[in-house]
């Protein structure tokens, strides 16, 4: 099992080797089949140890590989710890960087920049892996910047685009900024723990809090800036530092703007890395540090509000984009929030079943868009689609798929359903049950939020395959099917978005929790969610898929019953729909408030305050008088090398007598 | 072979390098080819030489080493050499850099190849010298000395402004050794000695402790640098040629830093104590206000050159943290640097080199025709943006744990350091690296050539390594460097008003 787990972690950084050093020598086609086959076989592997692990009776694995910092008492190794939520991790990341290995062979046929292209997936196939299968904080830091690394070349993949360079470094800085309470965090548990190895934080974190009332409860355990902190607040506030990283890495509330943005990539990168693995990091940290979260009941209605709110605020910015990959964009960003709030509820278990499915059929509907792009020659704006439904059968059958998993189709109370179906009827459900003090509210909005996302959902697949053909005849002349290597991919993820909801839901949220999970997530005792979420009302049962109708209905009503009708809204209601369309404004804040701001500042201190203040008053005005010496240095440039040798020994000279001098005093 | 005077062999072996260089001709082609063979050879035998000291060296003794000792001008100094956990690498690093300085100027220095060369050798004496002497003398003769050869480099070889760079660097390092120089006369006053190793356990009164670190700090705030006496190293770096940009950045800056970690914190751990808070606000400021003034520059070589102060503002706030990962951090943290910042001002001379500018907006789209170099750069970009798994990651990362032990204010302001550095290095690659291919000039540009190649490559699997494996660096320095954090501590103890005043 060593071995493999060693084969599933290095074989990607074998392939990320071979295409990005000789990719050159050895040639595009040799890249893409040494780096997919070795994906395929890394997938293999991959559903070898979910089988072992996960459905197993193997509760944990550990391989070490090489020390790393270790100073004082910090004491980091390379390492890596398979459990159930690694071995969960594995498949689905595993599963799809494999597919979309595959599917990028035809879908960047006329690239000539290929083996950077497959390079790079593998590169961060290999960051991606460490980050799920590291033992410590610090090496999962490690993976979580370098996926961050990954998408930002893969984003600026196109650098010729002055929009891609944009967007990765965008995507960088704001993930940076998430990171930045990251690290923090990781130094606070150090302070707390004395270590950041998940084995040592866990054991301690069982009996961290002491029972009320005793003494030890007030003692201030660490001053985090200012504040002295006792035991339970000093939880709090780690966890709050690590869910801004998880907020960064998962696009959530206020660190969102990079990810539309981010579709500047090519578009198996966006299923890759923006829809189904690297998003979804942010959900595995906070789910990774169960035991601490649990610790912490305001921490996790903080995760209940920021889930909450991008889980409606994204759909709502969906509803009105026009850009088919913005589209799901805004999607992913809003099934995110869902998997937060199932988080900061305690449905740990519910949160990584959605990220488990979503990645599915997230990934299958952006390979889906893939293809219509392929096929309308490069073209991304629905307004411009329309009608393709004849021409690209398999592709829409496929996005029907994807779309009816994604809006969660299914028949309450039966084992009749998609995917989504299951893992987000649960995440709603739960979040009814919940006794978090925001249950209501994010019941309310997630509910709501699922009746847009049916609807912009469906509103897509109508723009574009149904109706008339917007596209010019020249285009509507080119639509061709995509080839056999893009489709299967297309297949495989569609029996993942049909099928793993019903096949997986006991394991992951049900009947066989305890069995699957084996302690790899922590609830408390008092948590019975698990329990709790069948016992809701039968209106609440039924809400997820009243929405989802509602959503269909509107969609259908609007898109094929009268087309008319969205636009003579948007007219009716301008201000509304421009805001909507430009994102609740927050590109253009964020300029005003810190792009800007930082841009003038540095250009300040750096006229005034380096220019005027310090040199002013330092060496220029010091300077006003050596500019008469200088006169003489102009000469002395002209002159020879020995004279400065010699004014250099001179001066030694000179001052080892002083010194000596000073010295026999 | 142990009772081989290996410092003295290392420090002054560049002597023969000079002797011969004396003995060529550079008017020629042939004679300019023997200069540049004299001075790689002189500089790679150093290097290989002084890796004897790291192979010889223990890292489980928290002393110093191959000591050597013999009285000098008969008057209590004496010439008295040894290296520990602390000073070793820096040798290493010091040496390690010069055959790249002799490399870079290969084709670059177009006059007095000759005299460039042998204030090169000089130079590197004089830096080695540093790092090994333990009389503090000796140590002062070597630090102030390092000044002379590079005021000539900068000052005869440098760009147009090179008068007034070369001057505003001697002015602000005047000032500073002066102070020092006040300092140390006033250490052996009291102490009576001029040995380093007796200064360190000596333990001065707390009064004067505040006095002599102030003025040590001085020459040594000067010279890392630290905001706000930081502004002759931006003209510095512009003038110089990029050998000396690369010495400057790469071994210079970290004299200051040696001598806080040698001087301010082992022999004055009272003031350092008391003055810690000083140093962390001067640090942070150093790290948000360069960053910020980094992202405005026009010039990559000013860019880089701001982006080193805020890099130092970790090393100086690690060190004062005074713990364990502070010190050990700050040592990785100026190694590292020492390898990434003066790789990435190579990466300027190549450009440089071609195009003969340094304005970023004459660049643009690189990428298309140079890949190779886009590579390294990236590699040194990321390595200075702090990215994990280089090593400029594990610099940043145990400085700040450092920090955050410490002072979680501090910590927390030079953390976003962490988003500043992206900032500014990535739109610095933007327009540099990538785009399109427009702009004329750009479009005959070659990639690497092999001589850069041999300059790039060992620095970029450096950089890696030591990323992904620094467990050398840190093994070596731990065992003095936790003698010098319990004596700080021990010192501390024993006198408990200082020691109560810092806890808030």
């Amino acid at each position: 099992m060593e071995t493999i787990i060693k084969a599933i972690v290095f074989l990607p950084l074998i392939g990320f080797l071979t295409a990005g050093l000789f990719g050159r020598s050895i040639g595009a086609k040799a890249s893409e089949y040494v780096t997919t086959g070795l994906m395929i076989l890394v997938a293999v592997f991959s559903w070898i140890i979910f089988f072992h692990v996960a459905l197993g009776e193997t509760e944990l694995l550990r391989v070490h590989v090489l020390r790393w910092i270790q100073t004082g008492g910090f004491d980091t190794e390379w390492s890596f710890r398979v459990d159930t939520l690694t071995a969960v991790m594995f498949v689905v990341v595993n599963t799809v960087s494999c597919l979309v290995h595959l599917y990028s062979i035809g879908y960047m046929h006329h690239d000539p920049h290929r083996p950077r292209f497959f390079a790079y997936l593998s590169l961060f196939t290999f960051a991606m892996l460490m980050l799920v299968t590291s033992d410590n904080l610090l090496q999962m830091f490690f993976g979580w910047e370098g996926v961050g690394l990954a998408s930002y070349l893969l984003i600026g993949f196109w650098y010729q685009k002055p929009s891609a360079s944009a967007a990765a470094m965008k995507a960088f800085i704001v993930n940076r900024v998430g990171d930045f309470g990251f690290i923090l965090g990781i130094f606070g548990i150090f302070v707390l723990f004395g270590s950041v190895s998940f084995e040592t934080i866990f054991a301690a974190a069982k009996t961290y809090l002491p029972a009320e009332g005793a003494s030890a409860s007030v003692e201030p355990v660490i001053t985090l800036f200012g504040m002295h902190l006792d035991r339970a607040h000093a939880v709090t506030g780690i966890c709050l530092l690590l869910f801004l990283g998880a907020m960064g890495k998962s696009a959530q509330f206020l660190l969102h703007t990079w990810l539309p943005d981010a579709m500047e990539g090519p578009t198996p990168v966006s299923a890759l890395i923006h829809a189904a693995t690297m998003v979804t990091a942010g959900v595995f940290l906070v789910a990774r540090m169960s035991p601490l979260f649990e610790l912490s009941t305001d921490a996790r209605t903080v995760v209940v509000l920021v889930g909450a709110i991008t889980a409606f605020f994204a759909a709502t910015v969906g509803l009105v984009q026009n850009d088919i990959k913005r589209v799901i964009a805004y999607s992913t960003c809003s099934q995110l929030g869902y998997m937060f709030v199932a988080l900061g509820i305690g449905a740990y278990g519910a949160a990584v079943f959605h990220l488990f499915t979503h990645a599915f059929f997230k990934a299958l509907l952006f390979l889906c868009a893939g293809s219509v792009i392929h096929a309308v020659d490069g073209e991304q704006d629905m307004r411009h689609m329309g009608g393709l439904r004849k021409h690209i059968p398999i592709t829409y059958w496929m996005m029907f798929i994807g779309t009816i998993a994604l809006t969660g189709v299914g028949i309450p109370g039966t084992m009749i359903g998609t995917a989504g179906f299951f893992s987000k009827d649960v995440i709603i459900e739960s979040a009814y049950a919940s006794h978090n003090a925001l249950s209501g509210f994010a019941f309310t909005l997630l509910v709501v939020a699922a009746c847009f996302t049916s609807f912009y959902s469906w509103r897509l697949a109508f723009m574009t395959f149904h109706g008339k053909p917007r596209a010019s005849h020249e285009v509507m002349h080119h639509v061709h099917e995509s080839p056999m290597v893009m489709l299967v991919p297309l297949f495989i993820l569609a029996v993942g978005a049909l099928l793993a909801g019903a096949l997986f839901e006991g394991h992951f949220f049900g009947h066989e929790y305890a069995e699957f999970w084996q302690g790899a997530l922590f609830t408390l005792p008092e948590n019975e969610l698990l329990e709790e979420f069948h016992h809701v009302p039968a209106l609440v049962k039924w809400s997820p898929f009243i929405a989802m109708a509602l959503g269909l209905f509107t969609a259908w009503y609007m898109y094929i019953h009268s087309p008319e009708t969205p636009k003579a809204l948007a007219r009716q209601h301008r201000g509304l729909y421009e805001f909507l369309l430009n994102k609740w404004y927050f590109d253009e804040l964020y300029d005003r408030i810190f792009v800007r701001p930082a841009k003038w500042i540095g250009t300040f201190l750096w006229k005034e305050g380096d220019g005027r203040v310090i040199d002013g008053f330092g060496p220029n005005g010091v300077a006003a008088r050596v500019l008469d010496v200088t006169d003489r240095v102009v000469r002395l440039q002209t002159g020879y090398l020995y004279h400065y040798a010699f004014v250099m020994l001179i001066g030694v000279a000179a001052l080892v007598t002083w010194m000596m001098l000073g010295s026999s005093l | 072979m142990t009772d081989w005077p290996i410092l003295s062999t290392v420090t002054f072996l560049p002597l023969v390098g000079v002797a011969l260089l004396f003995l060529t001709n550079d008017a020629s082609p042939a004679g300019r080819r023997n200069v540049l063979n004299i001075a790689l050879a002189t500089t790679v035998v150093t290097f290989l030489v002084s890796l004897f000291v790291w192979i010889g060296f223990d890292n489980s003794n928290p002393g110093f080493q191959m000591v050597e000792k013999h009285a000098w001008l008969g008057t209590g100094i004496s010439y008295h050499l040894g290296v520990d956990g602390i000073s070793m690498l820096f040798v290493i690093l010091t040496t390690f850099l010069m055959p790249f300085c002799v490399l870079a100027s290969w084709q670059s220095v177009e006059k007095r190849i000759k005299s460039y060369m042998i204030a090169f050798l000089l130079l590197e004496i004089v830096m080695v010298g540093v790092f090994v002497a333990l009389d503090i003398v000796l140590f002062y003769v070597f630090f102030e000395a390092t000044l002379i050869p590079m005021f000539v480099i900068i000052g005869v070889w440098g760009g147009k402004d090179r008068v007034y760079a070369s001057y505003k660097f001697f002015l602000y390092t005047l000032l500073g050794s002066v102070l020092m120089m006040l300092a140390i006369m006033a250490m052996y006053w009291q102490a009576g000695t001029t040995d380093m190793t007796e200064l360190l356990k000596f333990g001065f009164p707390a009064g004067m402790q505040t006095w002599l670190w102030l003025a040590c700090f001085a020459a040594f705030a000067v010279k890392m640098p630290m905001w706000p006496v930081h502004t002759w190293l931006p003209d510095a770096h512009v003038q110089a040629p990029t050998a000396g940009s690369v010495i400057l950045a790469g071994v210079m800056l970290k004299l200051g830093g040696y001598g806080m970690v040698r001087i301010s914190l082992g022999m004055l751990p009272l003031a350092s104590a008391h003055l810690a808070p000083l140093v962390f606000t001067l640090s942070v400021v150093a790290i948000i206000y360069t960053s910020l003034v980094a992202m405005m520059q026009q010039d990559i070589k000013k860019l880089i050159a701001y982006s080193s102060v805020a890099h130092m503002g970790y090393v100086t706030m690690g060190i004062f943290a005074a713990n364990m990962q502070g010190v050990q951090g700050a040592l990785f943290q100026m190694l590292s640097h020492g390898i990434v910042s003066s790789a990435l001002f190579l990466c300027v001379g190549v450009v440089y080199d071609r195009l003969h500018t340094r304005e970023i907006s004459a660049y643009g789209g690189l990428v298309n025709n140079m890949p190779k170099y886009a590579v390294a750069f990236m590699v040194f970009t990321m390595a200075n943006v702090g990215l994990p798994g280089t090593s400029g990651f594990v610099g940043e990362v145990t400085t700040l744990l450092g920090a955050f032990r410490a002072n979680t204010w501090v910590a927390l302001f030079a953390a976003t350091g962490v988003i500043l550095s992206a900032a500014y290095a990535l739109w610095l690659y933007r327009r540099v690296i990538w785009g399109a291919l427009e702009k004329d000039s750009l479009k005959s540009l070659l990639d690497l050539s092999a001589r850069e190649k041999v300059i790039l490559y060992p620095l970029v699997v450096l950089t890696i390594f030591y990323g992904v494996y620094p467990a050398p660096i840190f093994d070596a320095t731990a065992a003095s460097v936790e003698q010098l954090v319990n004596t700080y501590n021990a010192a501390l103890s024993a006198a408990p008003t200082v020691a109560a005043a810092t806890t808030n």
